[in-house]
């Protein structure tokens, strides 16, 4: 059975058009403002909700994503909160995945883990520091629980290499836009689109776009020819610049509605 | 350089695997970067023309090979049994850390890379990196804690009069551990023309095998060296362990000599009961940090928990995979020596023979009190001096207690 991520995917490509992901931190600011924010984001036309499981060393971060952490982390946050925020996140009525780097779901258990996942009602896990070829145990358990795997390709990503990565990833496949780490750019790089260009000629399965998307425009534009457009950081700095209070979730409900508009006007 | 016929790897694949420990856990815009490296070091090798390039350098401007002291006065502290120190604290740069950097500076020369990036805790590889680029004209940008910056001050003035830039990271505990995830972002995004020099043997594959290859001359000559003066093998080889690239040098040529005991020692703080330690093997768990499967300090949520030591070295929360192996199948020990342990040894070896060691190294040397009683007269134990402690003046001043 095709999880609610994949139903999703299928649903917005009947409509031509892209899903935006949004991403936030578990126990961001606090536990409960956190469930605040993402009700916002869904407001606003958020499709889907990427969970961040707060990692006390997260390579693949940039500044603003890792004080977010390291501020949940600060709060007490751990995996009841994640799995918390998960479901309430499906309750609100959208598919939702985790986000996590490997030492965390290593140490609660990888079977454990996919099982807390699936059971909270979420879709997938965004791995983003678990190569393929460490991932025997994590592809037999989140298999076993039906639950969609998502890998992270590079514009460094070899050709030969491509199709070992897209062909193991399951609800969609991670695009990087660029060589680096999370954040808001003043662009986004063209590899983006070469990127998806060559992960489509070695999969069918729907791509979506991360690093560096942080406003309508860039939206517009990434939807126009990938299947999702992620968006993490330019929520979370509105939350650090304007707080989780009534002014920040209207400022996350406008922002999710301008990118909503965007991924609807792209082609 | 002579044949040496314990160098075969334990490797069990080609992913840098040891046991369940190693791999590689990082993002996959980095596995070109790895891969790329890897077929240079294994090119490299296989390559005379390497070898004897980095043998003119070892030579002509590092110092090696390093001499063998018999410890005498130190050893009546010891039982009796017999010490014997390899002296890498006499390499260009004061330790063993310069071994590693001349084999990945000529790593990143051969892959027409013009950049190196690089971590450091107590200053000492980042100073080894910052030299090596001088050497070879590259650019070098050196991570640093915030915190590790102001502890060693003396360090950041060194590199910079090298020509290095150097980073305070202000992230996170702002010491090692955080210098190290910011490296590894520098990489990420730098990776094109960037190679990133780290400095022990952990890290994602190829990293704990390549620095193991270019450490163990160490262990390669010190072999030689202690059979040419006793005639006999030692009865064991002690080395300090932070993240375990002095040891896994001395250790390695000795693997397949199996009555050789292999014993490193960790930075036990203020005793692994209290928490405040950085004995990863002695006091972790297995888990994921860095790109690499090993013992690491975490709590229950695979969290990274902050290390405590005297030594800046050996302050890191991490070991690398090959240790955590070794010490699995019972091939090597390790054992936890306290900050009390460590300087009390530090202290006797300036008194008894003339050499100021580094703090890391001092553990090493307090292990080889306790082993030394242990084993009692007819004992031989030899130990990686794996460098000097001129950086270490100012904090064992204040911890004896001396004016300054």
């Amino acid at each position: 059975m095709p999880t609610a991520l994949e139903d999703l995917f299928t649903k917005t490509k009947a409509e031509n058009r892209a899903v935006l992901i949004g991403f936030l931190p578990a126990g961001f600011p606090t536990q409960k403002e956190s469930k605040a924010i993402i009700k916002a984001m869904i407001d606003g036309g958020v499709d889907a909700i990427e969970i961040g499981y707060p990692y006390s060393d997260p390579v693949m971060d940039g500044p603003v994503i890792q004080a977010a952490s390291e501020q949940a982390i600060a709060n007490g946050v751990g995996v009841d909160q994640v799995f918390d925020l998960l479901k309430t996140s499906v309750e609100y009525g959208v598919p939702s995945v985790v986000m996590s780097y490997w030492s965390p779901i290593e140490k609660y258990g990888a079977a454990k883990f996919a099982a807390a996942v699936s059971d909270a009602g979420g879709s997938g896990v965004v791995t983003p520091d678990l190569t393929i070829e460490e991932s025997e145990l994590w592809k037999s358990e989140a298999s076993d629980k039906s639950i969609n795997r998502i890998y992270v390709v590079a514009p460094s990503t070899s050709q030969e290499r491509l199709p070992k990565v897209s062909s193991e990833c399951s609800g969609f496949i991670y695009a990087a836009s660029s060589m680096g780490v999370t954040g808001t750019r003043s662009r986004v790089s063209i590899s983006a689109k070469s990127l998806v260009d060559r992960i489509r000629t070695t999969s069918k399965t729907p791509v979506a776009v991360g690093l560096g998307v942080s406003n309508k425009e860039q939206a517009t534009e990434v939807a126009s020819y990938a299947d999702g457009v992620i968006v993490g950081s330019a929520f979370i700095k509105i939350i650090q610049e304007h707080g989780a209070g009534r002014s920040g979730l209207k400022k996350i409900k406008q922002l999710a509605a301008e990118l909503s508009e965007g991924v609807r006007s792209a082609r | 350089m002579a044949i040496d016929k314990t160098s075969q790897s334990m490797d069990s694949s080609i992913l840098g695997h040891f046991g369940p420990y190693g791999g590689r856990f990082v993002p996959e815009a980095l596995i070109s970067a790895l891969d790329q490296l890897n077929d240079a070091h294994i090119s490299a090798q296989a390559d005379p023309s390497f070898h004897a390039e980095l043998t003119e350098l070892h030579k002509t401007y590092s110092g090696r090979p390093s001499i063998l002291t018999d410890a005498k006065r130190f050893s009546e502290h010891a039982g009796g049994a017999r010490i014997l120190l390899k002296r890498e604290d006499l390499n260009h740069t004061g330790s063993h850390k310069i071994n590693n950097v001349l084999g990945q500076a000529l790593l990143t020369k051969r892959m027409g890379k013009s950049r190196i990036i690089a971590e450091t805790g107590a200053g000492q590889h980042g100073v080894a990196s910052a030299t090596a680029a001088a050497l070879f004209g590259l650019e070098c940008v050196v991570y640093m804690g915030e915190a590790d910056t102001k502890r060693q001050a003396l360090n950041v003035a060194r590199m910079k009069l090298l020509g290095a830039t150097v980073v305070p990271v202000t992230q996170g505990s702002k010491t090692l551990k955080d210098a190290i995830n910011e490296a590894m972002r520098d990489w990420v995004t730098n990776v094109e023309d960037t190679h990133y020099l780290l400095g022990t043997v952990a890290g994602p594959h190829p990293f704990p095998t390549m620095v193991r290859d270019f450490q163990r001359i160490i262990g390669v000559e010190a072999r030689e060296q202690v059979l040419a003066l006793t005639g006999k093998l030692p009865d064991a080889v002690l080395a300090c362990v932070g993240g375990g690239s002095n040891a896994m040098g001395i250790f390695h040529p000795f693997i397949g000599d199996k009555a050789v005991r292999l014993i490193g020692l960790e930075a036990g703080g203020k005793g692994v009961e209290s928490g405040f330690h950085a004995a990863t093997i002695s006091g972790g768990t297995p888990g994921v940090l860095h790109g690499t499967r090993s013992y690491v300090l975490q709590d229950k949520d695979g969290q990274t928990i902050e290390s405590h030591s005297i030594s800046a070295g050996l302050d890191y929360p991490g070991v690398g995979p090959e240790h955590a192996y070794l010490n699995d199948i019972g091939r090597a020990e390790y054992r936890p020596i306290t900050d009390d342990q460590a300087m009390y040894a530090f202290s006797l070896l300036c008194k008894s023979e003339g050499i100021i060691p580094a703090i890391e190294t001092a553990h090493a040397l307090a292990g080889a009190l306790e082993i030394g009683n242990e084993l009692g007269k007819g004992a031989t134990l030899l130990i990686n001096l794996s460098g000097r402690g001129d950086k270490d003046v100012q904090t064992a001043a204040e911890y004896f207690g001396l004016p300054l």
